[in-house]
């Protein structure tokens, strides 16, 4: 699955190269808007920041700041469901920027925009976690929106709909190894973890496990990410993992889990933002310094009222509390 | 008279090289893609090497700890401890059980094409070899995931318990808990490497002489006799490198066996029960570590193994083939 978003991202980068060649074709600079298209707010230059009224903006986003250039985000797949949604909103209203989004982890996202491949690293934890602090002084954090995660099982588990911290705790460190010890059927425990270096689960152990050592062996396994735990959850009998809500969420997947309370709490949106859901996390965007031009414009479009008001919630995400 | 023009030209070209022959630009391309070859060859050991040992050298890592069987390669959770040993285990264990299915299969099938088979059956089995050798590797994760992991866990969920009457139980095997497991790799991987051996080893099998063949039919022997003492051991070594090119791609394989083999970093306990291996690993944890870090350079160390595997292999190829060329 790790593969199969890398090669997602792999095919985004060629077709946007491909865009990029075919408006160079069609224009003599790429840098340069195409003069032909009608977009009066793109400046001339890539880096002009221009705030204008903008008398024939077409009608629905009057406040976005179009800037056009190029920039590319590589980072967390827990947001790149968000960012990539966010970024066709902004190439919409802006048809001469062009917004790459990739995925390939947080501690990609993290070194490349420290390394200033990229122009934005999503990160589900804070840099400073991930990078000595020199490097991660050097970078900016921009928190756009707010993410959770919730537990899940196999159908097969019925009767267990909410499971307290303490219980999790004992399920994860290996103490409770059977569904009958939480009142659910008889039937073995399967863990499906993220990897270790994983932000969910980093953000799941310090919420929930309060750090506690989870368990190894034959009860246990790993996947590779959000996709890949869903399939095996589904696939394999009494196996409980931890997911985003986005991927919850999707239709797709939603019929064939069974997710729980946490601590008799819903795993809601409308939960994370009053703060009675606990098992939520900062959406971190990073930039190598303050942004500059696309990127700080983009950044800007991300706490807009178009993304957090309706972009964010359609992705089960949480909007940033003000 | 064409004859003559043709001699008198190769003769006076002899004579005087034209500017373009002294130049010789097709030698020098060639020369230039061979360098530049050797030189990304030499920078890519290199670059590997030196990212391999930084674990050892920048972070002060003892290097008997790689031979340790504990991973905690986090040091937010306390003292990190990079013992490599699980996935080094796990590969050589995944690998080796996909040999054993594979290479009589594998082997018995290249028999069959180049000494039994009639025309028409190798026309149709070599063409679908070749395509067995086309389907990309996520494709047999795929089917792994999808068909094997849960006919695994179904089938064989009990306990495999071999007990005499008066000695009692001599060993127990855990049953398939979840399918995801050190055999599911071995499965996968075994029909992933079968067409590498059996085509290499059909090529090893078509270089005997014909005259060995004839030789010893006419001597009276079964094919079964000729298989066996004369076409087998002729084509040892050829058969031996067929099976060190397929465990070479095992050993190398990622996708298809991170898919199955359910990725649990401890040391392979049962072959029922969940394994990793260095390559689903790094590609496990490459993404969310960062460069510069130890956690990320004990993966390089895991590439650094893994290419001193293949090194390994490689040579291994080469004394094989030599030791042919002697006999």
């Amino acid at each position: 699955m790790l593969n199969g978003t890398r090669r997602f991202g792999a095919l985004a980068i060629a077709a946007a190269m491909l865009a990029a060649a075919c408006s160079s074709a069609a224009t003599p600079s790429p840098t340069t808007a195409p003069p032909v298209t009608p977009a009066p707010t793109i400046a001339p230059t890539a880096t002009m920041n221009t705030s204008t009224p903008a008398p024939a903006t077409p009608t629905p986003a009057p406040t976005v700041n179009c800037v056009a250039g190029s920039i590319t985000e590589a980072g967390s797949t827990a947001l790149q469901p968000l960012i990539q949604d966010a970024a066709t909103a902004y190439q919409g209203h802006c048809p001469g920027a062009t917004i790459t989004v990739t995925g390939g982890g947080s501690g990609t996202g993290l070194s490349q925009v420290a390394g200033g491949s990229v122009q934005i690293g999503a990160s589900d934890v804070l840099a400073n976690t991930k990078l000595a602090t020199p490097v991660a002084d050097t970078l900016v954090d921009h928190v756009v929106c707010r993410q959770g995660w919730i537990v899940v099982t196999n159908l097969d588990v019925t009767g267990v709909t909410n499971l307290t911290t303490q219980q999790n705790i004992d399920i994860w460190t290996g103490k409770d190894t059977n569904w009958s010890q939480v009142g659910g059927p008889n039937l073995p425990i399967i863990l499906i973890f993220r990897p270790q270096s994983s932000g969910t689960r980093a953000t799941f152990k310090k919420i929930v496990l309060s750090g506690a050592t989870e368990a190894t062996g034959g009860q246990t396994l790993t996947e590779d990410s959000n996709g890949a735990v869903t399939t095996a959850v589904t696939k394999t009998n009494g196996a409980v993992s931890v997911i985003g809500f986005s991927y919850y969420n999707a239709p797709a997947n939603k019929p064939l889990l069974n997710g729980l309370q946490l601590d008799g709490v819903n795993a809601t949106i409308a939960n994370v933002g009053n703060g009675s859901y606990k098992l939520a996390a900062d959406g971190n965007l990073y930039t190598l310094g303050a942004a500059t031009g696309l990127s700080a414009a983009f950044l800007q479009f991300m706490m807009g009222p178009e993304v957090q008001g309706t972009i964010i919630p359609n992705d089960s995400y949480g909007p940033v509390s003000q | 008279m064409a004859q003559l023009t043709g001699a008198y030209r190769a003769a006076r070209l002899r004579a005087a090289p034209s500017l373009r022959e002294r130049i010789d630009i097709p030698r020098r391309v060639a020369f230039a893609a061979a360098a530049s070859m050797i030189f990304i060859v030499v920078l890519l050991l290199g670059f590997i090497a030196w990212q391999g040992i930084q674990l050892f050298v920048k972070d002060g890592t003892p290097v008997g700890q790689i031979l340790s069987p504990t991973w905690q390669p986090d040091s937010t959770s306390g003292p990190t401890n990079f013992g490599l040993l699980p996935f080094i285990a796990g590969t050589v264990y995944v690998t080796a059980v996909a040999l054993l299915i594979s290479t009589p299969i594998s082997v018995g099938l290249a028999l069959f094409l180049s000494e039994v088979a009639p025309q028409w059956a190798r026309a149709i089995v070599q063409p679908a070899l070749e395509i067995f050798v086309g389907i990309p590797s996520v494709v047999w994760g795929w089917l792994g995931i999808t068909i094997l992991v849960p006919f695994l866990s179904s089938t064989f969920h009990d306990d495999l318990v071999l007990s005499l009457p008066i000695v009692g139980n001599i060993f127990t095997v855990p049953g398939f808990l979840t399918g995801f497991s050190w055999m599911a790799g071995s499965l996968v991987l075994s029909i992933m490497i079968l067409p590498t051996i059996t085509s290499v080893s059909y090529d090893s099998f078509r270089a005997i002489p014909q005259e060995l063949r004839t030789g010893s039919l006419a001597l009276g022997t079964t094919r079964w006799q000729a298989i066996r003492h004369i076409l087998l051991p002729s084509a040892l070594s050829g058969v031996m490198t067929a099976v060190v090119l397929g465990m070479t791609r095992a050993a190398g394989e990622a996708l298809a066996v991170q898919m199955v083999i359910g990725n649990s970093p401890t040391m392979p306990a049962a072959i029922t029960q969940p394994v990793t291996t260095l390559t689903s690993q790094i590609t496990l944890d490459m993404g969310n570590t960062v460069f510069g870090e130890p956690w990320q350079d004990a993966l390089w160390t895991m590439s650094l193994v893994l290419l001193i595997i293949s090194i390994t292999s490689v040579v291994l190829v080469r004394v094989i083939n030599r030791r042919k060329m002697a006999s």
